[in-house]
Formats: C-alpha cells, sequence, structure tokens
C-alpha cells in the first residue's frame, strides 16, 4: 500500500504530466515536498513510496533531502524561521537581529523552542538583500517572506503563532 | 524627463501583473508577431543583432546562444532560469513578482526561436508563493489561447511548467539547474557538451536568465536598432542593478549599460548612511572581486568591458557597497562561508579548497593566526584558480584574493590585534 499514491493521486498524476512519460524521474522533487506537506517532514516511509511511484531506488531519493536544504529527514517546529545572514543581510544588522531573536525565545539557532512550535535556523541568501533583516517561514504548507524586520515585529509575528498553535 | 522603464515598467503601470492589464499595454503582441508573421530563424537573427547578453552573470550574447541549438537532434527545450541566488541580486525576483507576463512572453518568444514545444521555470525553493502565482498565470494564459496546441492558427504548439528548486546555491550554475531539474543532485556538467547540444533529459536546451527573457518581448517589438540605442556599443541595453549594502536607499535600479557605479551609488542610492566614507564594491555579489572604491573606480561605467579594467567582473550587476567601518577580514569570512555551505562536492578544488579556507578565515577572524595564515589562505585561494568544474568554485576565491591584495592593512591589523572581532 502506497499512502501518498492513494491520498495524492490526482496531484500525483498532474506532476508526472509535467515531464516526458520515460523522465519519471524528474517528479522527485515535487514528490518530497508532497511527502512533507503529508507527514512533515520526509520520513523512511515517504522515501519508500516516491521511489516506489518513480521507480528510482530510495536511496536516490534520499540523497536529495541530505543535497537541498528545504528539505528535513526528521521533525522540526512547526514553523522553521529562517533568517538569512549572508553578506548584504549581515551589513544591515542580521546577524544582530538573529542573536537577539535567539535571546527573546531563550534558544539557539538550530534548536526548537519546547513547545515545538519554532525551530530557528541561519538560511544562505534570501534574494531579500534590500529589505533586510528579513527571514522566511516554513511550514508543511509552504514558504512566506518576512521582510524590513526588527525584532520587535518578529515578536508580533510570533505570538500570533503561540496564541493561535 | 524620466525614460519610461521597460523591464521595471510595473512602477510605471500599476497592476501589470494583471495580464488585462499587460494586454491594454501591447502584451502578447510581440508572441503573437513572432509566431504568426516571422521564421524562428528571423527571431534569433533580430536578438542577435540587438545585441543582447545573458543578464544572469556571464554576458554570454543571447542570439548567439540560441543559435547554437542542435537542429539535428529533437525535441528542443527552453528552461528559464529564476533561481536567483547570488548574495546581492534580487531583481528576477522583482520582475516575476511586478511584471511576470512579460518575462514569460520573453520565455514563450525564445521557445518559439529555438522551435520548442515546452518550456520550463526552474524558480528556487524559497520562492515557493511566485512559483505557485506563475502556475496561476500560466493557466490563465493558456485560457486566454496563448499558450496550448496550434498558437494562432498555426502549427506551433507551446506548454510552460514550473518546477520547484529546494535550496542550493550551485543550481543557478546551468547543467546543476537541469541536473536538478531532471530530480538529480544538483551538480554541474562536465562541459562540452554544452546545454545547446546535450541539456535536458540529453535533449538541446537553451537556458536564459529570467532578466534576460523580459528583454525579448521590447526587441521583437522595437527591433534591434532601437534597443541598442540604449547602453553602449558592446554592452546595449539596460540592466538592472540591484544596490546593497551600506547604502541609504538600496534596492534595483533599472539603468542603462554603463551607467557609472558614482551614479549608482551616489545619485541613485542616495550615499553611505552616517556620513561613512565609501571602502569598497562589489559589482557582481559575494563572487565579486573587491573594487577599491577611489575616484577612478566610482567614474568606471557599469558595463561588461568597463567593470574587468578593475580586476573585477560585472557578473548580475549585484552592487554591494562597503564602508570604512567594515574590515575585509570579516567580509570574506561572510562570503567563505556562504561558498563552503554551497559547494556542490562534485569536484575536489571547490569541495577541499572552501572547506580549508573556512578553516583560515576563522583562524584569523578569532584572532588566532599569524601572517603565515594570511598567506597560508592566499596561496590556497591561488591554487583553486582555474582549477573548479564550474565558474562558482571559481567564484569563492574572488573577494579572498582581492582583499587580501588590496586591503593588506585590515589582514595585518587582525594579525596584530590577537584579538576576536566584535
Amino acid at each position: 500500500m502506497n499512502h501518498l499514491l492513494e491520498k495524492y493521486a490526482t496531484e500525483i498524476e498532474t506532476t508526472l504530466a509535467k515531464y516526458p512519460p520515460d523522465q519519471k524521474r524528474a517528479a522527485a522533487m515535487p514528490l518530497l515536498y508532497l511527502a512533507q506537506r503529508e507527514y512533515g517532514y520526509v520520513t523512511k516511509q515517504a522515501l519508500r513510496e516516491i521511489s516506489e511511484i518513480l521507480d528510482v531506488p530510495p536511496t536516490e531519493i534520499g540523497q536529495l533531502v541530505g543535497f537541498y536544504t528545504l528539505y528535513y529527514d526528521e521533525p522540526g517546529g512547526k514553523y522553521r524561521l529562517q533568517v538569512c545572514t549572508d553578506l548584504p543581510c549581515a551589513l544591515r544588522g542580521a546577524e544582530e537581529f538573529l542573536e537577539q531573536l535567539c535571546e527573546n525565545l531563550g534558544i539557539q539557532v538550530g534548536e526548537t523552542t519546547p513547545d515545538g512550535l519554532i525551530t530557528v535556523e541561519k538560511v544562505m541568501c534570501l534574494a531579500g538583500c534590500d529589505r533586510a533583516p528579513l527571514f522566511q517561514v516554513q511550514t508543511a504548507e509552504g514558504i512566506t517572506y518576512h521582510e524590513n524586520q526588527s525584532v520587535e515585529s518578529a515578536m508580533k509575528l510570533i505570538r500570533t503563532w503561540q496564541s493561535n498553535p | 524627463m524620466k525614460r519610461p522603464y521597460l523591464l521595471l515598467r510595473h512602477r510605471d503601470i500599476p497592476d501589470l501583473n494583471d495580464l488585462t492589464v499587460y494586454r491594454q499595454h501591447g502584451g502578447f503582441e510581440a508572441f503573437r508577431k513572432a509566431v504568426t508573421t516571422m521564421q524562428p530563424q528571423e527571431v534569433v537573427e533580430i536578438v542577435k543583432a540587438s545585441g543582447l547578453r545573458g543578464r544572469g552573470g556571464a554576458g554570454f550574447p543571447t542570439g548567439l546562444k540560441w543559435s547554437f541549438i542542435d537542429q539535428k537532434n529533437w525535441p528542443h527545450y527552453v528552461v528559464a532560469n529564476a533561481d536567483e541566488s547570488e548574495p546581492g541580486t534580487f531583481k528576477d525576483r522583482e520582475i516575476m513578482e511586478g511584471n511576470p507576463f512579460q518575462f514569460l512572453e520573453g520565455l514563450m518568444i525564445a521557445a518559439y526561436a529555438v522551435q520548442a514545444n515546452v518550456a520550463y521555470v526552474y524558480v528556487r525553493g524559497e520562492f515557493w508563493h511566485l512559483a505557485h502565482q506563475l502556475d496561476r498565470r500560466i493557466q490563465q494564459l493558456h485560457n486566454a489561447g496563448f499558450l496550448g496546441d496550434r498558437l494562432f492558427g498555426t502549427d506551433y504548439s507551446l506548454r510552460i511548467y514550473t518546477h520547484l528548486g529546494a535550496g542550493a546555491y550551485i543550481c543557478g550554475e546551468e547543467t546543476a539547474l537541469l541536473e536538478s531539474l531532471e530530480g538529480k543532485l544538483g551538480q554541474p556538467r562536465l562541459r562540452p557538451p554544452f546545454p545547446p547540444a546535450v541539456g535536458l533529459f540529453g535533449k538541446p536546451t537553451i537556458v536564459n536568465n529570467v532578466e534576460t527573457l523580459a528583454n525579448v518581448p521590447l526587441i521583437i517589438e522595437h527591433g534591434a536598432e532601437w534597443y541598442r540605442s540604449f547602453g553602449t556599443e558592446k554592452s546595449p541595453g539596460v540592466k538592472i542593478f540591484c544596490l546593497s549594502g551600506r547604502v541609504n536607499r538600496p534596492g534595483n535600479y533599472e539603468l542603462p549599460l554603463g551607467t557609472t557605479f558614482r551614479e549608482l551609488i551616489f545619485e541613485h542610492g542616495k550615499g553611505i548612511p552616517d556620513g561613512k566614507q565609501i571602502k569598497a564594491i562589489m559589482a557582481a555579489g559575494a563572487s565579486s572581486a573587491l573594487i577599491v572604491a577611489d575616484d577612478r573606480a566610482l567614474d568606471t561605467p557599469m558595463d561588461y568591458e568597463s567593470v574587468p579594467a578593475l580586476g573585477a567582473q560585472l557578473g548580475s550587476a549585484s552592487v554591494i557597497v562597503i564602508d570604512e567601518t567594515v574590515s575585509m577580514d570579516w567580509l570574506i569570512r561572510k562570503t567563505v562561508h556562504f561558498f563552503q555551505h554551497e559547494s556542490c562536492g562534485k569536484c575536489t578544488p571547490c569541495r577541499e579548497g572552501t572547506y580549508w579556507m573556512k578553516h583560515l578565515v576563522d583562524r584569523i577572524h578569532h584572532g588566532e593566526a599569524s601572517q603565515n595564515d594570511v598567506e597560508l589562505l592566499y596561496d590556497v585561494a591561488s591554487q583553486m584558480r582555474g582549477k573548479c568544474l564550474c565558474a562558482l568554485g571559481e567564484f569563492s576565491i574572488e573577494a579572498v584574493l582581492s582583499a587580501i591584495e588590496r586591503f593588506p592593512q585590515d589582514f595585518a591589523a587582525r594579525v596584530a590585534q590577537q584579538e576576536p572581532a566584535l
């Protein structure tokens, strides 16, 4: 039984139709996003299911999870708050922003708040250098951008999550 | 009078990202003209004659690239590179948000020019929201009869699909992008063969940057000569300059190629905050050599020929401004960490070189280094030169070598200080 295939048959069919019939493997990345949406992260079961759908060995799907930063092989916070601290952002105070944000949340970079709500991560350039400090929020549903941020504005957003977990 | 925008037209025309509004302003007439009145080869020739050069960083002549497509091997593909990930670059994002149909129209004309019936837009994973917007717009184009079978009653058919990346700088390199689109690790291929001969799924493929494609409808509409009236002889047209770092008004500025650094930074960007002095410029994002910001540099025109005279490249025209408060040992630690994290691991010089550079910049930064370590860092970076599989490995050493060569005092001071930087 293939849970992903059964639950998302139509969506998977639409995804596969984007690529030539003999190039099904091209759908690996969209299917990994689908798995994350369904399971929260890429589980072993998801690897087997994707492997079966695409007829590609599970290890070859698994290595994509390690290579690409937006895939996860273990659970994290419901909200992954990802701050860019690359050079242009750092020139606009992104490192101090990240440090103070972590202080406010009582966690270190890479850690998850005890309630399991928020994981704070440091990421590479998000293409928003003119509006730093900025971060993206990744959830199972997708990614949103939050630009021209201060610790106050970020904490305000975080409080809306906390009051509605 | 202010020159109207050509690429960032949404700044002049409200709601240009609405299909109806885009069509009211002549949208998709260039595509219709190409498909119904021009031979594919004519389209290639006009783009060649316009002198348009790739806006992703390499500056390769676009029409020439199209003319390389292998006519004996079919089908053909066109792929838009929307994997904008170079630190300091945020122009393609604004085009896709504000003026997405002009970009899509350019992609469609490119597809017609090389007779591709399928085109992909490879969008970086972080632009998740944008990719979903593009999906909706592509559907609108189907409904309006601009995509699908037998367009405008001709034999030509075209479909466009988006493909979402998942966080990897290397996928901006065109062969790594193609690998990623095939569902593999984003690692560059050995070239030749180049994508116009062997590209996506082993078939002839043209990969063009988003900004490059956004120029194409204008060239078809107004002609090559008109396009050449902007910019310089060898770098025609307008360019979006991404201005960031220590500058009062960071942002995207659409200007003719050949505009000086001084005009961009001091007129448009309104100079350096807090009355500080400008110290250095990076013209191509984190991949840049550091340019000493003296009068000669500031008065240099930003085009593909003039910037190399300063020992740097224009690249994607992502201008990062560095002021006097920044120490270069801190700066290269940022760029080296970036490249070490983003190295795909395929070739040894980049994988090992960035790893060792990271150790050395950390040691220098933490005040645990001697002048010998600075020389060792220079040596490691020099040994990587010309040995990496792709340009991205080569980019990782530009800031390092130029910082040590052009700002030796910063390193001498850090080594003498023997205490951690702030």
